[in-house]
């Protein structure tokens, strides 16, 4: 824990180039198609691979004959589960370690689209005529596909040394959830099933693999998360860590699919060791449907939550089945994330979460834009709505009489986590501004009486938990086997000789979240330079300083408080050398748009072109002692982080820089075709101090996109004897324009105490909203149906359903 | 035409092709079943043209073959002889210099990762060839067959607004009858 302010707010001084709408730097490269995704990387003598993925969901390898593939003209290897048995440790995994996987099946499948065997050949096509040619036997497992039923005795088992398919089990009790809804005036309960999608980039996963100089394997992948993989990239390749350097390649999009994402750059890096050649893998459309690194949440709630008769929570009753698919990489990390917002913005203080992690014959799960606090809001907030229509409140009072008070904060939730600060009432206050819902309710019933059409109003409210410090993976073992606890991100600013910027991050580049905008945004508010003047770079691991890279809303705080740190090292720098220079004191001196000066007198100055020549070359004429050069590296560790309690009563503070959100939506609901549209759709966040508007709004809109496809649209499905059911865009139905609606977006600015200028993280905060607003205008449209959404996504056919069953009662 | 000699199942016979590309006649050797979309990334270098689905339906891959948009995943380079391709690179490639429709692009901040985005671009360019204002919901329909998995589409739907505008009235995008 470092650098923890005593909790009043930042005051929010005036800034050059932070908060406004400035373009990003990143895309005229991209505007004329030069994005460097890995698919674009070439190299002499690069081959491909194709890979046979399991067409059956639970079997056992009997054979794999490769004669036929070998005997095709450019087909240089065939590779196997027994060349992986022989020369590969297990892959990383924060589950138990009896739950073991490797980038081919050893000895059995455990799902459709698991790996099989790779080719690789002279290219892509004929790769995929190798995979043609090879002949597999498979002795058929019984297919474990509901999670309900894998826990049961006599299920077949997935994992013969794990034992049984309750892959983990854990109940958390904070306070007294009997005595909570107990004295309750009202109880509600509901069942409800969140079902399974996945962030879905329009790039997939790739890694192009190659043994370099001095025998390194070098591995070029577009994985977020570089530096936490790569000493376990080496450990499951058997080779020393120094033997591998992992180079950042920037991802077309990732939403979590790619954070992480271990499997594809192992493997490249497993076929480039066997066949000695360079080999490119970039996953096509169907294996990253089927077998991308991670689908996302598929949950079954039992919920009960307490209200007294003001409709004030008393608390909240959970008992989850998670089906997490046949591995277990994340652990149960997604459902730790969701303890850091267990309560959302409401003040009650008990709360009981039992959860169940269920084994299966499906792809793994894990991160999503939400990371598994979108799914815990979706049920917090849906049975808010369910109180809210017995006790006769309206969804914005119901809410506006639980929230946390602005005064309350730093306010420590049940469970550990902190929520650093925020203002819920004025974030609703400014949603509510923004639409006139006292007309559209009166238009409700209007167009409902004269004209025969359904309409409904949702509002939802989300926490934005952000900047992650990972004891969530582990908090949930009481010995845990790597109890992380740090998350750190770092940055080099180099002033060359010229005065010119160079900005070297230590992470992986993903364009969408603007890396390069945010950090050259920074480093032009502290120098007082023009953003696009500053050059961006990526280390790779063989020199990368502690970074985690993009991922649950950290990126943009982390690497603002690493620039920061850098850019003040740096600047004291500068100004030792103007003040030795200029004989003046150095306390008498000021940076001001990349001009050293004497404060009260600017025509006393220096700027960084003369500076920069003095600290290369005239070294004589620096302060004594000072070395040459200019440049400064900064690691900026996790803000405000505390240790889980050995009991585990405290999971302690893990993800403290909280945002906010409330949506509401105008939706008319065809109940003949289960059609839905939108008639207005107001968002509005608060991310503390915003660094650059437009940037923020794209990122509500797309994740409010990506919640609403959860919602309505994408389903990975599997049928009962496991086939998988999505394995083209036209069964996994992504968004089109045509189905995501204008959002009116609207910021608040609570700046964080934590962090450097207030930022907090802004994310992921779109997708983890719209479910619950979306769901709760649907049975508000059809509420004379009895409709109500209990299951994602909620598809035409159901809401049609519905209507024609309360119909057919009368 | 050269045809291989040796037919087992896996070989693939080759063709020569010319077509024009951005504007240059171009003459290759290519295997009959090779997809325009790799011809266009292996052999040429246009790695703007992205792979998202290789099944026709993500839109990625959209270039215009004769002033119109295909994908092309789902055409073959055999089946581009005698026609005129354009990818990103014909309206600029180069960073310092964009198209109005680019810059257009860049100040609505109408893009994220940009995977989508050169197929956006040369969609916009066709739609606006009839130079005529069209309203937020037409343009919505008219770039529906590319996914954008990033922005929502209403940056996007800004960009190809503000992309007619400087097409129609010059690049500061502000049309007098329309400010």
């Amino acid at each position: 824990m470092t650098a923890v302010a005593d909790g009043e707010a930042n005051e929010k001084p005036a800034y050059t180039y932070i908060g406004s709408d400035r373009k990003r730097v990143e895309d005229p490269r991209l505007l004329v198609g030069r994005g460097g995704y890995i698919a674009d990387l070439k190299m002499q003598g690069l081959t491909h691979a194709a890979i046979l993925r399991s067409p059956v969901p639970h079997g056992r390898i009997v054979s794999i004959d490769a004669t036929e593939a070998l005997k095709i003209p450019g087909v240089i290897a065939v590779l196997t589960g027994e060349d992986v048995k022989k020369h590969m440790n297990p892959c990383m995994n924060f589950g138990p370690p009896t739950i073991p996987q490797f980038p081919i099946a050893v000895d059995k499948v455990r799902y459709v689209g698991e790996a099989v065997a790779a080719v690789v050949a002279e290219d892509r096509y004929i790769a995929e005529d190798g995979v043609e040619a090879l002949v597999v036997e498979f002795e058929d497992l019984p297919a474990v596909t509901d999670p309900m039923k894998a826990l049961e005795p006599g299920s077949a088992v997935l994992h013969d040394e794990h034992g049984t398919n309750l892959g983990y089990e854990r109940t958390f009790e904070f306070g007294d959830i009997s005595e909570a809804l107990g004295r309750a005036d009202l109880v509600v309960e509901d069942t409800l099933h969140w079902g399974r999608s996945a962030g879905m980039p329009m790039e997939t996963s790739g890694a192009v693999a190659r043994i370099g100089l001095n025998g390194v394997l070098e591995i070029h992948c577009n994985s977020l998360n570089f530096s936490y993989l790569q000493f376990l990239v080496a450990t499951a390749l058997k080779i020393p860590s120094n033997k591998l350097t992992m180079r950042p390649v920037p991802a077309g999009g990732s939403f979590g699919s790619k954070f992480t994402a271990h499997k594809v750059p192992t493997l490249a890096g497993f076929l480039a060791l066997r066949t000695g050649r360079p080999v490119s893998y970039v996953e096509d459309r169907l294996d990253h449907l089927m077998n991308s690194d991670h689908h996302a949440s598929d949950r079954y709630y039992d919920a009960k939550m307490g209200f007294t008769s003001e409709g004030i929570i008393t608390g909240l009753d959970i008992d989850v089945v998670d089906d997490y698919g046949a591995y277990l990489q994340f652990g149960v990390g997604t459902h730790g994330n969701a303890f850091s917002q267990a309560v959302g913005p409401y003040t009650f203080r008990d709360l009981k979460y039992r959860l169940r992690a269920a084994l299966t014959n499906k792809c793994q799960q894990g991160a999503y834009r939400g990371f598994g606090s979108e799914v815990h809001n979706w049920v917090l907030e849906r049975l808010i709505d369910k109180a809210a229509q017995e006790l006769g409140l309206l969804p914005e009072e119901i809410r506006r009489r639980n929230f946390i008070q602005p005064d309350q904060f730093p306010y420590k939730i049940p469970g550990g986590n902190l929520y650093d600060s925020g203002d819920y009432p004025k974030v609703l206050d400014t949603a509510l501004g923004m639409i006139d819902l006292a007309y559209w309710r009166k238009e409700k019933a209007r167009l409902r009486e004269e004209e025969g059409r359904y309409i409904g109003i949702g509002l939802a409210t989300t926490q934005e938990r952000s900047v992650f410090s990972s004891t969530e993976f582990w908090f949930w073992f009481d010995e845990p086997a790597f109890p992380i606890t740090s998350s750190p991100e770092s940055a080099t600013i180099t002033i060359d000789p010229t005065g010119a910027f160079q900005l070297l991050l230590h992470c992986q580049a993903m364009w969408g979240n603007s890396p390069e905008t945010v950090s050259t945004t920074i480093v032009a508010e502290e120098f007082g330079i023009e953003p696009n003047t500053v050059n961006v770079s990526y280390a790779d691991t063989a020199r990368a300083l502690p970074g985690t890279g993009p991922g649950g809303s950290r990126y943009t705080v982390m690497v603002a408080g690493a620039v920061r740190g850098a850019a003040r090292k740096l600047k004291k720098k500068l100004i030792d050398i103007a003040a030795h220079t200029l004989e003046v004191s150095a306390e008498d001196l000021e940076l001001v748009d990349a001009r050293v000066q004497v404060v009260g007198a600017p025509e006393r100055s220096l700027g960084l072109p003369e500076l920069a020549a003095s600290a290369y070359f005239f070294a004589l004429s620096l302060p004594p002692g000072m070395q040459s050069g200019l440049e400064e590296a900064y690691t900026y560790d996790h803000p405000y982080t505390t240790l889980p309690s050995a009991d585990r009563t405290d999971l302690g503070v893990f993800y403290p820089i909280m945002g906010h959100a409330c949506h509401i939506a105008v939706m008319e609901v065809d109940p003949d075709t289960g059609q839905t549209s939108f008639l207005d759709y107001v968002a509005v966040h608060d991310a503390g101090t915003v660094v650059n508007p437009k940037s923020l709004g794209g990122h509500v809109t797309g994740g409010a996109a990506q919640g609403l496809g959860s919602t309505l649209y994408e389903e990975l499905a599997y049928d009962e004897e496991g086939q998988f059911k999505s394995s083209t865009f036209l069964d996994y139905l992504v968004p089109t324009a045509n189905e995501v609606p204008p959002f009116r977006i609207g910021h608040v600015e609570t700046p964080s105490p934590f962090t450097e200028y207030g930022i907090k993280g802004g994310g992921e905060g779109g997708r983890m909203v719209t479910p619950s607003v979306v769901s709760a205008a649907i049975d508000d449209a059809l509420r004379e149906y009895g409709m109500r959404v209990r299951e994602l996504p909620v598809k035409p056919s159901e809401i049609v359903a519905t209507v024609q069953d309360s119909l057919a009662r009368g | 035409m050269t045809t291989t000699e040796n037919h087992s199942k896996y070989d693939s016979d080759t063709r020569a092709v010319t077509l024009r590309v951005n504007g240059r006649e171009v003459t290759r050797e290519v295997p009959t079943r090779q997809t325009l979309a790799d011809f266009l990334r292996d052999d040429l270098d246009l790695v703007s043209v992205h792979l998202g689905c290789e099944h026709g339906v993500c839109g990625c891959c959209t270039v215009l073959l004769d002033g119109g948009s295909v994908r092309s995943c789902l055409m073959l380079a055999v089946q581009a002889v005698g026609h005129e391709v354009e990818t990103v690179e014909s309206l600029s490639a180069d960073q310092n210099a964009l198209h109005p429709i680019q810059e257009a692009f860049a100040e609505e901040q109408g893009l994220q990762c940009g995977f989508c985005t050169p197929a956006m671009v040369l969609r916009t360019k066709e739609i606006l060839a009839d130079g005529v204002e069209r309203s937020d919901d037409e343009v919505r329909n008219e770039i529906s067959g590319i996914l954008c998995r990033c922005t929502g589409y209403q940056n996007i739907i800004n960009a190809v607004q503000n992309a007619g505008r400087k097409l129609r009235c010059g690049n500061s995008g502000t049309c007098a009858k329309e400010a």
